[in-house]
């Protein structure tokens, strides 16, 4: 579904991203983990088409996307959530959905109803202003937001990230329920543990490379990604 | 469910339109059918010059706001947008047989043609035929006055709408300055006549219908500048509910987020930017018919500044907060703060003394209040000190006017109007700096409880 392919990410000369492959089977759930300034937030953002890559591709569904902006690489199918919610604060609940289906012109009641399936929460406080929201809150927000353009690949830049252990377990649920239902995620996290249980494939990425690849239960079971990103 | 409700809630903004705008011509009309009508329904009277100027103004200060508050793009550039729409309309209506007298220094103009005039050509100088083609022309040029804006920022905007935010209110100034030089050339004189007027052409009273006699029947000169500018507005309210309104939103909120959304930042400033611009264009084609000319140097920056002030003290985000500041801000400069650039002796001694009382009582109460609110602050100590500043002011002032013997009313002269101006932006900016309505609109006021909590 989704190839990277040698792709390279320079900020000003410092390479972010130097040079990683590595692929999204279709109605996987593919996660990428690594230490902080890892590179994992830039190469969400280098294929969302939010900065521009320094070398390499990405390919989607068999096209070549690489430089592709933002707008063109949403309307095909790929929705970035990104790292610190980032919803609008002083928008309501359903403005917040609603721009996040900026892009397409059909009717959106359908997928409404969908979002607030999945995060019921959102359909009662569909009149709050979303920066009054609590943090878990908010993060339900910009999942939904994210897939109110009806993604192919959801990317989520660390969902987990300043929530307690029981808001993050049904995020996670979330993830495997909007998986079930046919979408691709690729998923970034500090929280290893709970990411490499969720996801089909693992990558481990360290300054800029990929240091590892595996199942995720492999992976869970490498001692040395025990001793690096699982505290144990 | 949603859907239902914003169409209840559109059909009862239209409603108000309709019952302002039916209010209006009834205004300026009650001195044609009542014989005895108080001193402010004359047609001579203060009272429409500001709701001409206010629906002028609400126009320019609401196209503002789509900019600076739905937006959150920061333009200076205000003044030189309505610049280009009062020439633009003024240089395409002169009346062909005002053409060389209005000209008559450059030997007559080098646009040698009129829209009205174009018109009544084909449907006729005189009666009904006359009418229409003055509106015609009127419209047409209004529009046209609208689009040269927006050409305009389109091109200014093509660069720097890339750039960081702050730059853009420095392009637009400089450019809204250099436009009223440019106006001004000597050079340019056949079309923008130098630095003179360029008048005779349409203004609101043109729109007066007068029957053959030549004698007015019905006054549509305050209707007509209410209907331009209730059109404009509503269609910029429909552009702010529409899709695109959302996106403007979503850009002022957070630029990262809305990119990540799809949504094509520079696309949407440029388009936010012209619209803005495009209604700042026809703001300034209404402005020239308010005044009855056209001239470059009244279009400095002390006008945006004016309209920047209203939008800031109506809440920036807010459309019906713009209008209603318009017409308060208005009121106040044209009407009932004149009497504070008048200079003025007290009629009696006692009104004298009454007037010292008071300020004394003034400068206490001021002095009173900061002290209790700097009381409940940390590090109240300075602020308290502070506080006794004004009144130490206050009534020392006092207390040497009293001694003087002089029956001037004090403060009263020339620009004195400008200051108390300037003290209210110091206090809206330091204590209400979300303005009169902040982000909400008047109809969230009448919303239920409950879902206001919410809205919040
Ligand atoms: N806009 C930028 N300009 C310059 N350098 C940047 C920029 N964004 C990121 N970097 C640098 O690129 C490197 C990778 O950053 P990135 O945000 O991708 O890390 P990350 O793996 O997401 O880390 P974290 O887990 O802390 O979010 C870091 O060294 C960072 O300082
Ligand atoms: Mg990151």
């Amino acid at each position: 579904m989704l190839k990277i392919n040698d792709l390279k990410v320079n900020y000003g000369g410092i390479e972010a991203v130097k040079g990683i492959s590595f692929e999204v089977p279709e109605k996987s759930i593919v996660t990428l983990i690594g230490a902080n300034g890892a590179g994992k937030s830039t190469t969400l953002r280098a294929i969302a088409g939010l900065v521009r890559t320094s070398g390499g591709s990405v390919e989607f569904m068999g096209e070549d996307i690489t430089g592709k902006d933002t707008t063109e690489i949403v309307s095909r199918g790929i929705t970035l959530v990104p790292e610190g919610r980032r919803i609008f604060p002083d928008l309501t609940v359903l403005e917040n959905l609603k721009i996040g289906a900026y892009l397409r012109k059909d009717s959106l009641e359908s997928d409404l109803e969908w979002v607030y399936d999945l995060f019921p929460r959102l359909k009662e406080r569909h009149w709050q202003a979303g920066g009054t929201l609590s943090g878990g809150e908010q993060q339900m927000l910009a999942v939904g937001r994210a897939l109110m353009s009806r993604p192919k690949v959801l990317m989520m830049d660390e969902p987990s990230l300043g929530l307690a252990p029981i808001i993050v377990r049904g995020i996670f649920d979330i993830i495997r329920e909007i998986n079930r239902q046919g979408v691709t995620v690729l998923l970034i996290e500090q929280n290893a543990n709970m990411a490499l249980q969720t996801a089909d494939m693992g990558y481990v990425l360290e300054t800029g490379r990929i240091t590892m690849t595996g199942t995720g239960a492999q992976l869970l079971a490498d001692e040395k990604v025990k001793a690096a990103y699982l505290g144990t | 469910m949603l859907e239902k409700k914003s169409k209840k809630g559109s059909v009862i903004a239209l409603v108000c339109i309709l019952v302002i705008l039916g209010g209006v011509i009834l205004l300026e009309n009650v001195s044609m059918f009542m014989e005895n009508v108080p001193e402010v329904l004359r047609p001579t009277s203060q009272l429409f010059t500001v709701l001409k100027k206010g629906a002028v103004y609400s126009l320019v200060a609401v196209s503002m706001n789509l900019l600076n508050g739905f937006t959150g793009l920061f333009s200076l550039g205000q003044a030189g947008f309505m610049l280009l729409g009062a020439y633009t309309y003024a240089i395409l209506t002169v009346p062909m047989a005002s053409k060389d007298q209005v000209y008559y220094l450059f030997g007559g103009s080098a646009v040698k043609f009129s829209l009205p005039d174009l018109f009544a050509g084909v449907l006729g100088a005189e009666g009904v035929g006359g009418a229409v083609s003055m509106v015609l022309g009127v419209l047409i040029a209004m529009i046209l006055a609208g689009l040269v804006a927006a050409f305009f920022a389109w091109l200014i905007g093509m660069p720097v709408l890339r750039l960081k935010s702050d730059y853009l209110a420095i392009a637009t100034l400089g450019f809204a300055e250099i436009l009223r030089a440019i106006f001004q050339w000597q050079r340019l004189g056949p079309i923008t006549n130098g630095a003179n007027m360029i008048k005779n052409f349409p203004t609101f009273s043109s729109f007066n219908i007068e029957n053959s006699a030549g004698e007015t029947v019905l006054r549509l000169s305050t209707f007509v500048p209410f209907l331009v500018a209730a059109l404009c507005i509503a269609i910029i309210v429909l552009l702010i509910n529409s899709s695109y309104g959302r996106a403007f939103k979503a850009i002022r909120e957070d630029e990262i987020a809305a990119e990540a959304m799809g949504i094509n930042l520079s696309k949407h400033k440029q388009l936010s930017f012209c619209i803005s611009s495009f209604f700042a264009g026809v703001g300034g084609a209404l402005f020239a018919m308010y005044s009855a000319n056209a001239q470059a140097k009244g279009f400095n920056s002390t006008l945006t500044y004016e309209i920047l002030l209203i939008v800031v003290i109506g809440g920036i985000g807010s459309i019906s907060g713009s209008v209603i500041a318009t017409f308060a801000y208005v009121a106040c400069s044209e009407w009932w703060l004149r009497f504070l650039d008048t200079p003025t002796t007290f009629q009696s001694e006692s009104s004298r003394t009454m007037f010292i009382a008071a300020l004394a009582v003034a400068g206490i109460a001021i002095t009173a209040l900061l002290l209790l609110r700097a009381r409940k602050k940390k590090g109240g100590t300075g602020m308290m000190a502070a506080a006794c500043i004004p009144a130490v002011v206050f009534v020392g002032y006092d207390i040497y006017y009293a001694m003087s013997g002089a029956m001037e009313v004090p403060f009263l002269r020339t620009g004195f109007r400008m200051v108390v101006f300037s003290v209210i932006i110091m206090i809206v900016v330091l204590f209400f700096r979300n303005g009169l309505m902040g982000t909400r609109e008047i109809s969230d006021l009448f919303k239920p409880k409950a879902k206001k909590e919410a809205a919040k």
